[in-house]
């Protein structure tokens, strides 16, 4: 383009540098001098008030199991779910259509789904009263039972996370060219082959973005366990919604917003190391 | 699918033994994926005397639109309705008004800092940017925005941003070059040539992108519940009465948030894989 109106981007892309600073760039450097700050002066007071805390040790346990249970059987659905439909001819856009509905769907709504499931009087107890596993109604939110709790967590994060993860591994599987596939089939590569040393490799850049999102939204997980189990599953986002909302105290709330975000930035950082995209290896 | 069954050269058995997995695999997700809304669907629909019934069938027996009028009619449930749509509508809005233009200017034009701005872009996918609602608290009290649709809508905006840059600037690469130099040399302005050449080719996906804003705020729970106090949105409301509301209220709730979503997915199914196919690059 030409050289005298060189203005013409920064002009376009000045308002959102300018929105993204005011509240992204100064709400992050807030949140760091809340954090470690006390009445004005740095310190370290909010930090150890939150590791002081009785629900610290266990939400963050909380929140790294049900990221380390949930984001893994995610990528294996999202990656079955992309090699069965790039097998379907007709019907491909309305199954399509009907695996992407729960990415319009939050994570209290999510929730609240599967309360209406797995409540006492819930479907799944009826499901298993009519095989004749239980009698009488089971609980299975309760604090007497963390267990059975986190896997109702973890099935409602499954069910409702998986579309984001399944729609970029089908934008990146629709980008590998058919001629790659066909060339390895000629050369006899049986199905699980060219699953683990086509396939996989090509869409790495579409694997490695939906696991940052998804591994970020799972350190984020918040209202789908506030949904089914109230305040028996202490996640890190839940404590600082309550230090923030119930406690009033900001400098504590934001100790934990501080640990949320460098998890997150550690986990960006080990995906972006751990999955190598090389530019020249493109499709 | 018939047609592909015969076209195989390999043996029909196999050949039909292994559709039929197929097929078996495809229907049990899409159940795994209906089949809750549709329980919900009932939970919200079956009024009290649904909550307790047992053992369930999981038939649509004895629902009415009835409990869910009544839930409608629930103080504050219609308020934090329109206060969503609100706070949705300026997100939308916000959003393609600050991100098209960066996204045009990432398309078209190679300029000093555009690594950067796109580092900084991306750089927010790393946070867990609903977060950053918490120290927002302060400053928003002291400009007057807490407790106001406002406020949360530039929250949300924060979310739908750095996503509604990067796909406009794909959606805009899409537009070819020559057809908006070609209104140059036919003596259209730039913006002219912008707004009668590109700005109808790139409609629909900046429309499809403006339906994903919309879903972003409409879903978004921490930083509404945080930045509110009486002027709620419907999750922030949810949120904050769900401990003291009977459960076919909550189920209500669950299918009132879930329903407005659902249809705009439906509206913008075409655009969702080039859209994440283009901002997961």
């Amino acid at each position: 383009m030409t050289n005298n109106r060189s203005w013409i981007p920064y002009l376009l892309i000045l308002p959102s540098v300018a929105f993204l600073a005011l509240l992204f760039i100064v709400p992050l450097l807030q949140t760091i001098w809340l954090a470690f700050s006390d009445n004005g002066v740095p310190s370290p007071a909010n930090a150890q008030r939150m590791m002081a805390d009785i629900n610290f040790a266990r939400s963050i346990k909380n929140t790294f199991l049900l990221t380390l249970a949930v984001v893994p059987v995610q990528l294996a659905i999202a990656l079955v779910m992309g090699t069965m439909v790039a097998k379907v001819g007709r019907g491909r856009e309305t199954i399509l259509w009907v695996w992407t509905i729960p990415l319009g769907i939050s994570d209290l709504a999510a929730g609240l789904v599967w309360l209406s499931i797995l409540q006492n009087s819930g479907y799944f107890n009826s499901l298993l009263l009519g095989l004749g596993i239980i009698e009488r109604q089971a609980s299975w939110l309760s604090y007497q039972t963390p267990v059975a709790l986190f896997f109702a967590i973890a099935v409602a994060e499954i069910w409702r996370g998986t579309a984001i993860v399944m729609v970029i591994i089908v934008a990146g599987l629709n980008q590998v060219p058919r001629e790659f596939r066909e060339a390895a089939e000629i050369f006899g590569a049986g199905a699980w082959t060219r699953f683990w040393r086509i396939t996989l490799p090509l869409i790495r850049p579409a694997l490695q973005s939906a696991l940052i999102l998804r591994t970020v939204l799972a350190f984020e997980v918040f209202a789908v366990v506030y949904a089914l189990g109230g305040r028996n599953f202490p996640v890190l986002v839940g404590e600082a919604y309550n230090w923030q909302n119930q406690n009033q105290n900001y400098g504590v709330a934001a100790a934990y917003a501080v640990l949320i975000m460098i998890i997150s930035l550690a986990a960006t950082m080990i995906y972006l190391k751990a999955i190598k995209v090389d530019p020249e290896r493109l499709p | 699918m018939s047609a592909q069954t015969t076209s195989k050269a390999s043996p029909a058995g196999f050949v039909s033994s292994s559709r039929w997995l197929l097929w078996s695999g495809i229907a049990a997700l899409c159940a795994w994926v209906m089949v809750p809304i549709y329980l919900v669907a009932l939970g919200a629909l079956g009024g009290r005397q649904g909550v307790y019934q047992w053992p369930k069938t999981g038939l649509p027996t004895g629902i009415s639109l009835d409990p869910f009028i009544l839930f409608l009619k629930t103080e504050g449930v219609l308020q934090s309705f329109l206060n969503s749509l609100g706070a949705a509508g300026i997100t939308v809005a916000l959003s393609i008004l600050l991100g098209a233009p960066a996204g045009y200017a990432l398309a078209r034009y190679n300029f000093h800092g555009k690594d950067g701005y796109r580092l900084l872009v991306l750089l927010t996918r790393a946070f867990p940017l609903a977060i950053l609602a918490l120290p927002l608290t302060v400053s928003f009290i002291r400009l007057g925005l807490y407790d106001t649709i406002i406020g949360v809508g530039l929250i949300h905006t924060v979310l739908a941003l750095p996503f509604a840059a990067l796909v406009t600037q794909g959606i805009f690469m899409g537009v070819p070059r020559e057809l908006e130099e070609a209104a140059w040399v036919f003596g259209c302005t730039r913006a002219q040539a912008f707004f009668k050449i590109v700005a109808p080719l790139a409609l629909p996906g900046i429309v499809a992108t403006a339906v994903f804003a919309f879903v972003i705020s409409w879903n978004e729970v921490f930083a509404a519940s945080v930045l509110t106090v009486r002027n709620r949105t419907l999750t922030a409301y949810l949120l904050t009465v769900l401990s003291e509301s009977p459960m076919h209220y909550r189920f209500a709730g669950g299918l009132m948030l879930i329903l407005p979503s659902v249809i705009f997915i439906f509206a913008v199914r075409r655009y969702l894989f080039a859209i994440w196919g283009i901002s997961s690059k």
